[in-house]
């Protein structure tokens, strides 16, 4: 793909503070509640003092009417630089893009990129029918299965264009479950085997019970600050070594088998002076299994179509040769919302700094987190992913 | 291919009667152009008028080259269907009670990417994980139309590109449909041709009672012996004159109706100064206007609270109005003027009956040929040409029907200017 050798570096860029206000299946709390509870926790463990983060970004589903505006009132917060990133699954990588860039141009100093979702009983269901107008007005009439039956399109093409089978989706949600086992804030907590995911029950065809997230409540957030005030505030933290984000990619192709990753991956790569064989763990975003597979092969860690054969040869949890969502990701460790889009973000901050406890990747020392949202119609548009490396 | 409706058993009388929860209705305004095409049959999506692209979802500028003249175009629909599935959960209620419920991914030849709903007879693509024949191969065909949905929205279908024997059948389609098989019909007046064209038309078409209304029972009419002597027509007595006369009727079948046909009608000549007096303008509003409303108030609500009765649940309401009542027509002027009164009485119907997802056809026709419509010149339309085209309209789920050329001809006119219609009209047609 083409070159562009004009984008800067992201050279001097620290992400640091990784938190994650614990995830609940419902919460009578709101969007606000949760960012509240994720700034506290950035404030105390950074011991920064509250008045001196002043840049933000805000990604909620659940926030409306209010926006990043509204947020900076009801916390009491006056930043000099304020983004709202509703970008769900592509939230992360765009808050950190975004930060790092006002960063880097002293904008700001200290940005808190915060993620939050409320999940009330009625929740899910009402976002659904007025996710988008293109959803509105030609996906949810059609059965209002929501996202399950775009994936359910998406995955049946991909089994028939590349001879994929459940059990090569279902190797990816067992080994997720397994590292799920070793994270204490992840909603599942049994072992899951291929036999009981081959049995789950079908949502919508091909598409069966442990392909799809449970949606819930919780936040995820980071703090972006240049490299030398994080080493003088001795926070651990990690560098950013690449990062792209790519929208309404392949737009013409009839049925996503292909995302925006391949368009831009080479400059990732390139930025980030790395291959995906120096590459020692992948945060995927996993709002199904198929879409897992499908950023192995966007991402070049094999080649399209090679994706079954792929997760067939590697072992994907966080002890294997090719540790990927090592939180358990979305699949098991629950979606809350937008929050979803920063959970391989919070993790690979983790795996880099230490602090990965009983699922650490031995010697991990460059991590690559992907993100992938918006289903607006019969796809997911934005695309993005970062590479991060260990401070040395 | 689709396995045949059989006939319904008796409903279980113990059982509670369910209740209607229409599918997701909301649509934004552009989106609502699909659905005004869709109410007359038709199949349309956006073109763009500079570069000639088709858009879907519906847009409010091209995708391609940012113009915002999009035009709503006949499409053909055919394309090829690149993926399926089969839902066994829903988040919406109407789907719930409906599942296991199949959709498609249909490729337009025309270009856009649709969802539709998936009939019965479409083949599924080669089985999933089989691996061997790659997406070009094999291709599965599939024809799309619109048809509005029980929420009166319009939905894409993926149909074969085949027709076959029993296909309105499947259970999707009939949702989307008013067929009148297996159904019971009140047709409100039986004494005149296109009344009896009707009857015939619909136990053609399968239904299962036609109960046909008879103002004056002991006037033996001409044709009422042939069709009184099938098996599925009932005689009754209905005088749209008398409100008593018609909740008498909606309370002997009311709870049994699933499709009412209102063609009872009072067509004098004339306009205002050839007459003198309102006699026979008051006659025509009296069945023409007021008979609609009676009608409707004593039968709506029936009809309303049996709308997700099984299989052959309550559907459909049928006025037959005049392509008249779009603009009048000054040599029948005082009839032009009371269709237009029932014209606009039939859109309060509409939007009263749509929430329990009963849908109201309304039928234009132009100059039927029949003893009112005497001294017209041709075209005029058959009795039985109307008939087929309100079966049709219900079999097909449409809701605006111009049956004939006359009515063709006009609501084309009236479309592209009302002004130059009525002074056309004033002019002598």
């Amino acid at each position: 793909m083409t070159s562009r050798s004009s984008r800067r570096s992201y050279e001097g860029v620290a992400v640091a503070v990784p938190v994650t206000v614990p995830y609940v299946r419902y919460s009578t709390h709101g969007a606000h509640w949760f960012i509240g509870r994720a700034i506290e926790a950035l404030v105390e463990r950074s011991r920064i003092a509250k008045d001196a983060i002043d840049g933000l970004t805000v990604s909620s589903f659940s926030l409306a009417p209010d926006t990043a505006v509204g947020v900076t009132q009801h916390l009491g917060l006056s930043p000099r630089w304020l983004d709202h990133i509703p970008t769900g699954g592509a939230s992360g990588v765009m808050a950190l893009r975004r930060a790092a860039r006002a960063v880097q141009a002293g904008d700001a100093d200290v940005v808190a990129c915060v993620a939050a979702d409320a999940n009330h009983v009625e929740s899910f269901r009402q976002m659904l029918g007025g996710f988008s107008h293109f959803a509105r007005d030609a996906s949810y009439p059609y059965g209002s299965g929501g996202p399950n039956s775009i994936f359910a399109f998406i995955t049946a093409a991909y089994m028939r264009a590349h001879g994929a089978t459940r059990e090569d989706f279902g190797r990816i949600a067992v080994a997720q479950r397994a590292n799920a086992l070793a994270n204490l804030g992840a909603l599942f907590k049994t072992p899951l085997t291929l036999e009981q995911y081959l049995d789950a029950r079908p949502i919508a065809e091909p598409i069966h019970l442990y392909d799809c997230v449970m949606p819930c409540a919780g936040a995820e957030a980071f703090l972006v600050m240049r490299e030398e005030r994080a080493r003088g505030l001795g926070l651990p933290h990690v560098l950013v070594r690449g990062a792209i984000e790519r929208h309404n990619a392949f737009a013409d192709d009839p049925v996503l088998l292909r995302g925006g990753w391949l368009v831009d991956r080479d400059d990732l790569y390139a930025q980030a002076g790395a291959t995906p064989d120096t590459i020692d763990f992948v945060q995927t975003y996993d709002d199904y299994p198929v879409v897992v597979m499908l950023q192995f092969e966007d991402l070049g860690f094999c080649a399209k179509g090679e994706g079954p054969a792929f997760v067939r040869a590697r072992t994907l949890t966080h002890d294997g040769d090719f540790p990927n969502n090592t939180s358990g990701g979305q699949l098991s460790a629950g979606q809350a919302g937008c929050a979803g889009g920063f959970l391989g973000m919070t993790e690979a901050i983790r795996q880099l700094t230490d602090d990965a406890g009983a699922r650490a990747v031995t010697d991990a020392k460059v991590g690559l987190v992907s993100g992938f949202g918006m289903v607006t119609y019969d796809r997911c548009l934005c695309t993005g992913a970062v590479i991060l490396g260990r401070s040395s | 291919m689709t396995t045949p409706l059989m006939k319904p058993r008796r409903k279980n009388p113990v059982l509670r009667t369910r209740q209607m929860n229409l599918p997701p209705f909301a649509r934004g305004r552009t989106a609502l152009g699909m659905t005004a095409a869709a109410a007359e049959g038709r199949f349309e999506l956006q073109v763009c008028e500079r570069c000639a692209a088709v858009q879907y979802p519906p847009r409010d500028a091209c995708h391609r080259c940012l113009s915002s003249q999009l035009k709503w175009t006949p499409q053909g629909g055919a394309g090829e269907l690149i993926s399926e599935t089969v839902l066994h959960h829903s988040n919406d209620p109407f789907y719930r009670e409906r599942l296991p419920w199949r959709l498609g991914l249909v490729r337009l030849d025309a270009g856009p990417t649709v969802i539709v709903h998936l009939h019965g007879d479409v083949a599924s693509p080669p089985p999933a994980g089989g691996g061997e024949p790659p997406l070009s191969r094999k291709e599965v065909r599939v024809h799309v139309g619109a048809r509005l949905d029980r929420a009166g929205a319009a939905v894409l279908i993926g149909f074969p590109p085949e027709e076959s024997e029993h296909m309105a059948d499947d259970k999707m389609l009939r949702e989307m449909t008013s067929d009148p098989k297996f159904r019971k019909i009140l047709v409100t007046d039986g004494k005149t041709e296109v009344g009896q064209a009707l009857v015939k038309a619909l136990v053609k078409a399968g239904a299962e009672i036609v109960w046909l209304g008879h103002a004056e029972p002991w006037k033996k009419l001409p044709g009422l012996a042939d069709i009184t002597s099938l098996p599925q027509v009932t005689l009754v007595p209905l005088d749209l004159t008398n409100g008593r006369s018609v909740g008498a009727l909606a309370g002997e079948i009311g709870g049994k109706v699933d499709i009412v046909v209102n063609n009872a009608e009072v067509h004098r000549a004339f306009g205002i100064a050839a007459r003198r007096g309102t006699d026979a303008a008051k006659a025509e509003m009296d069945i023409n206007y007021f008979g609609l409303l009676r009608l409707a108030q004593e039968f709506g609500p029936a009809l309303k609270a049996r709308s997700a009765d099984g299989e052959t649940h309550a559907a459909a309401w049928v006025n037959v109005l005049s392509v008249y009542a779009l603009s009048n027509y000054p040599p029948h002027g005082t009839f032009s003027a009371s269709k237009a009164a029932a014209y606009s009485l039939a859109q309060c119907l509409r939007a009263e009956m749509r929430p329990s997802g009963i849908r109201v056809v309304n039928v234009f026709p132009g100059p039927i040929d029949d003893e009112w419509n005497q001294n017209l010149p041709p075209p005029k339309v058959a009795p039985g040409a109307l008939a087929s085209a309100i079966v049709k309209a219900l079999k097909e789920g449409i809701e605006d029907v111009y049956p004939g050329d006359v009515a063709q001809e006009w609501v084309e006119r009236w479309r592209e200017n009302p002004k130059v219609l009525e002074r056309e009209l004033a002019a002598g047609g």
